[in-house]
């Protein structure tokens, strides 16, 4: 029996038909059989529920914890492992930490920032286009729910082999929910990251990032104070979407076979969620609520739960009050319902009406479901007969928790012993096959579909290495963010692999000129009952702490998504790293490409023989082994402040990191940006100097050479001139030589090839007919 | 000098067309789909978004809005009209502007930095331009392919009522290339690029949007 089809039986008393579960019933047949199991819910979980309510759950009781002791909700695997970010150094720069639904960052004259990033990969894989859409809005809310405007979304994504027939039907429709739920908000698509890998042939992963701005005193807390407060319920109507989508899609591991769970995904209207924003801004504005929380996971249950939870009193909510889009849904299914847009705000009861009026303005449903009590119980009636009454605490906050056990994966002596070739055998035709791969080859197809110039303020976007944005007109106040996961680094050390994407992330911000501030992340997993699986979540978890408290960054929250994986075979441990930096004058913001001939073009930073993880090894010889390039963060701190204060000076006119490809990579996109090519000669083995994927490098361009050097040298960054921009053609002196026209073909190439050429002929479409390509 | 900017449901770049009637030298006035009341605006600008989310056809609900009633009579009396993407498909179902705006033909949104040639330099909104130049603004749309009868699509052409034309690839396959048009009388003008996101070096691939909201100063000038 699929937990769906276990649903159906759940509002009727267990082995009475057509008689609703009751608190009374629960009380009078205590050893009545329930299907906890089917719900994903251990033994040994209802056995502690049946200790906490001193009786069993009723069915809507069940339900409720089920979800909310997901994995998913309850991070039940990981949330003993998280304590290290939370005990990093406090920062002044943290407004509000973990916990709540976003973390929030000052970022000076008087505005906050707040950014998080999560995990919508299950959902992505049963349905692209709805999974990836409803992952945009989730996070969305969150960032809403901080009493935030959202202002910009980025997107992470991964998928199997980019010639995978799955692939065809995955990508286009994640692409496609991406952009377009973000363009009907009316949210620029800044950045993010597209990468291919046979390991997420049956589990990618959709990560989405949403980043909003507020002042200081308009943050807002998910908590319901105020005995005879009213409870609010706004937005969509409940419908049967998305039921149990965190218990049995988010957390658990899909089998090869088995059924069809697209039921539990839910759907989007981005076009409500756009009146829910207004809404929401206004209701804020006008100081209408004490308390707001938005239902994502888990429904109502947890909007509730966490909100009575957070709060000092308890809740009485009437479900029958909750609008229905279906009126045969019974109250558990109402529970745990995952129907998108809809948010849940406490208030006081003399700011009902106004409250109303500002719904009803944006078109906005609006009910009063309920009211926070002064007791310490949350209570659900339904057609007038209690089916909830339990302490909303051990629902939301006190859920089970795991130390789960842990082993170094057995294969990985071997694999770290097993390092990859070190010398190409034809630096041109590698150089190529690097830039035209899926992972190397130019996104345009993909970021095309994003609108990323909405609202006005997107100073950098996508292909960029950090996305910019303008917060004040007048100031010119901005923020940077980059999303980085190499995944390859991970897999060969996941310790290591997580820092060297927070470097990675570290260095596109400071590459833009922006300082760099705070971080958040996804950390994508196989499953935690896989001691490996769990060794490899430690090792990044621990890494990350290490690597920030180095940074002297603090971690504003994240998400954590488990069960990457199919049948028994994990994705590589997919660390995404998110840091956000801010730039006191964005006019000052530095580009990734190359629009002047006759500048110098320096190599900041130091080249060695590395190869291990890299993509010239993946790409070339298909090789996945030894160990990931030395991290180094003494030396990333000081070329990230020397980066920091060449753009602040207006020295260079580039700066473009150096990452997976190497500097072939980096020589490439920052050429082929507007067209303008260098001369340059490269010092020591050629081989490591183009491919090799060592750390705290960038290139930038500069008309002042010697400005740059002397920087750099009183910052202990090596400087290597390479040579002079200019002409039609990439020229490696003595190595190679590359026109920009073959170069653009190569790189330009591969993702329509691969997914369809979205080019039509110039005005040769007649009306009324629709090209099948 | 004042110039409306509307805000459906789902209108998304109000802002950006409020400040680049800010940067234009005007007063940008907020102006809310549900009122009757076009608040002695000298001129109004229609914004891109999805207004109602595109439900039953792009454009076809907020062209019934209450306000859409007062713009439809105001712009027979020559007030000047801007729609910019969502806005020029209101204007098409407000029955202000001929043709369409369908699927585009690659069923891909598409976002990028569009050439256009300026065809009609003598509308209330594109004065600032000399006839045949060429400017870039961004075109971002999913349902921006001009559609027309061949038979109107003539007599379009014929009137000269062409403002802009796609230049360097056509994004959507819109009829002839056709990017703008304009009512018989040059006040009312639609187009899908956006050049409210054209208006500042900093965000912007030019700057060569903003002539068409310091056109419009120029216009109400000489009127």
């Amino acid at each position: 029996m699929s937990a769906t089809e276990g649903l159906s039986e759940l509002d009727t008393a267990p082995g009475r038909t057509n008689r609703l579960d009751t608190v009374a019933l629960a009380t009078r047949h205590p050893d009545d059989a329930q299907p906890y199991a089917e719900l994903g819910l251990k033994d040994d979980e209802y056995t502690r529920i049946r200790e906490i309510l001193g009786r069993r759950p009723t069915t809507a009781e069940l339900a409720m914890y089920s979800v909310m002791w997901s994995e998913h909700c309850s991070y039940k695997s990981s949330k003993v492992h998280l304590r290290r970010f939370a005990d990093l150094p406090k920062s002044d720069a943290l407004l509000v930490g973990m916990g709540e639904n976003a973390g929030v960052v000052d970022v000076g004259e008087g505005y906050a920032v707040t950014f998080k990033v999560e995990s919508h990969n299950h959902p992505s894989y049963v349905e692209p286009y709805q999974g990836a859409a409803t992952g945009v809005g989730g996070i969305v809310r969150d960032i809403l729910t901080m009493g935030a405007r959202p202002i910009a979304v980025m997107d992470s994504l991964r998928f199997g082999r980019a010639d995978a027939p799955d692939t065809a039907r995955v990508l286009p429709g994640v692409v496609a929910g991406v952009g377009g739920y973000g363009n009907c908000l009316g949210l620029p698509n800044i950045g993010g990251e597209l990468l291919f890998d046979d390991c997420y042939a049956g589990n990618p992963l959709v990560n989405a990032l949403c980043v909003g701005v507020l002042r200081h005193e308009e943050l807002q807390l998910a908590k319901a104070e105020g005995t005879g407060n009213k409870v609010v319920l706004f937005g969509a109507r409940t419908g049967g979407d998305g039921i149990g989508g965190v218990s049995v899609l988010a957390s658990e591991t899909f089998d090869a076979e088995g059924p069809a769970k697209r039921p539990a995904v839910q759907v989007g209207d981005p076009f409500t969620e756009k009146l829910l924003i207004e809404a929401c801004l206004e209701i804020f504005a006008a100081g209408l609520v004490t308390g707001i929380q938005d239902l994502g996971g888990a429904g109502i249950s947890c909007a509730t739960s966490e909100l009575a939870a957070a709060g000092s009193g308890g809740m009485a909510i009437d479900l029958d009050a909750v609008p229905l889009r279906d009126s045969t849904l019974t109250p558990a299914e109402i529970l745990m319902s995952e129907s998108q847009e809809r948010m849940c705000a406490v208030v006081e009861p003399g700011k009902v009406d106004e409250f109303l009026a500002v719904c009803a303005k944006w078109d906005v449903l609006a009910t009063v479901i309920g009211e926070v009590t002064d007791g310490d119980r949350l209570t659900i009636d339904w057609h007038g007969e209690r089916i909830v009454d339990v302490p909303p605490r051990t629902v939301a906050l006190e859920g089970p928790r795991y130390e789960r056990p842990m082993a170094r994966p057995a294969d990985l002596d071997a694999l770290q012993a097993d390092v990859p070739p070190s010398s190409s055998a034809d630096l041109r035709a590698d150089w190529l096959a690097i830039v035209s791969s899926p992972d190397g080859a130019d996104k345009s197809w993909v970021t095309e579909q994003y609108d990323r110039y909405v609202r006005g303020n997107t100073v950098l976007a996508q292909p960029e290495d950090a996305g910019v944005l303008r917060i004040d007109e007048s100031s010119n106040l901005g923020i940077a963010l980059s999303l980085d996961g190499n995944a390859r680094y991970a897999r060969l050390d996941p310790y290591t692999g997580a820092q060297l994407n927070l470097a990675e992330a570290y260095r596109n911000v400071a590459v833009s000129g922006a300082k760099p501030l705070a971080v958040t992340n996804c950390l994508n997993f196989g499953s935690p009952e896989n001691p490996e699986v769990m060794w490899q979540f430690t090792e990044a978890v621990r890494g990350l702490a290490d690597g920030c408290r180095e940074l002297g960054l603090p971690v504003t929250g994240g998400n954590v998504s488990l069960y990457n994986q199919t049948g028994d075979v994990a994705i590589n441990p997919t660390p995404v790293i998110g840091v956000l930096g801010v730039h006191a004058d964005v006019t000052r913001r530095v580009p990734t490409g190359w629009r002047t001939a006759g500048e110098a073009v320096l190599l900041l930073g130091e080249t060695r023989p590395e190869f291990g993880g890299s993509a010239w090894a993946a790409v070339v010889h298909g090789h996945l082994g030894g160990l990931p390039p030395r991290l180094d963060l003494p030396a990333e701190r000081a070329l990230g402040e020397v980066l920091t204060a060449l753009a602040a000076d207006g020295l260079v006119s580039s700066a473009h990191d150096l990452a997976d490809g190497g500097l072939a990579q980096a020589l490439t996109e920052s050429a082929l940006r507007y067209g303008t090519g260098a001369r340059l000669a490269v010092p020591g083995d050629p081989t490591a100097a183009l491919f090799g994927e060592s750390v705290a490098r960038v290139v930038v361009t500069t008309a002042d050479p010697a400005a740059v050097r002397a920087a750099a040298e009183a910052a202990g960054v090596p400087v290597t001139e390479l040579g002079t921009t200019g002409g039609d053609a990439l020229v490696l002196d003595g190595l190679l030589e590359l026109p920009l026209a073959e170069l653009r073909a190569a790189w330009t190439a591969t993702l329509p090839a691969l997914f369809g050429s979205p080019e039509v002929a110039v005005g040769t479409v007649p009306a009324g007919t629709v090209p099948t390509s | 000098m004042r110039i409306g900017v509307i805000t459906f449901p789902g209108s998304l770049d109000d802002v950006d067309a409020a400040r680049a009637v800010r940067l234009a030298g005007a007063e940008p006035v907020s102006l809310w789909h549900g009122d009757h009341d076009l608040k002695d605006v000298d001129a109004v600008v229609l914004p891109g978004g999805f207004s109602y989310g595109d439900y039953l056809r792009a454009g076809a609900i907020a062209a019934r809005s209450p306000l859409m009633q007062d713009v439809v009579a105001a712009a027979h009396g020559g007030l000047p009209v801007l729609g910019i993407c969502n806005g020029f498909q209101v204007l098409c179902e407000a029955g202000l502007l001929p043709g369409a705006l369908t699927r585009n033909s690659h069923l891909h949104f598409r976002n990028r930095d569009q050439g256009l040639l300026v065809e009609r330099a003598d509308t209330a909104w594109t004065t600032a331009f000399q006839q045949g130049q060429r400017i870039v603004v961004p075109v971002k749309n999913g349902e921006g392919r001009y559609v027309a009868a061949d038979a109107d699509l003539d007599r379009l052409e014929g009137e000269g009522r062409v403002v802009v034309r796609y230049v360097d690839g056509n994004p959507n396959g819109s009829s002839r290339d056709i990017a703008g048009v304009t009512s018989a009388d040059g006040r009312v003008v639609g187009l899908m690029p956006h050049p409210e996101h054209a208006v500042e070096d900093l965000t912007g691939p030019s700057t060569d949007g903003l002539g068409f909201f310091t056109s419009v100063l120029t216009a109400m000038v000489a009127a």
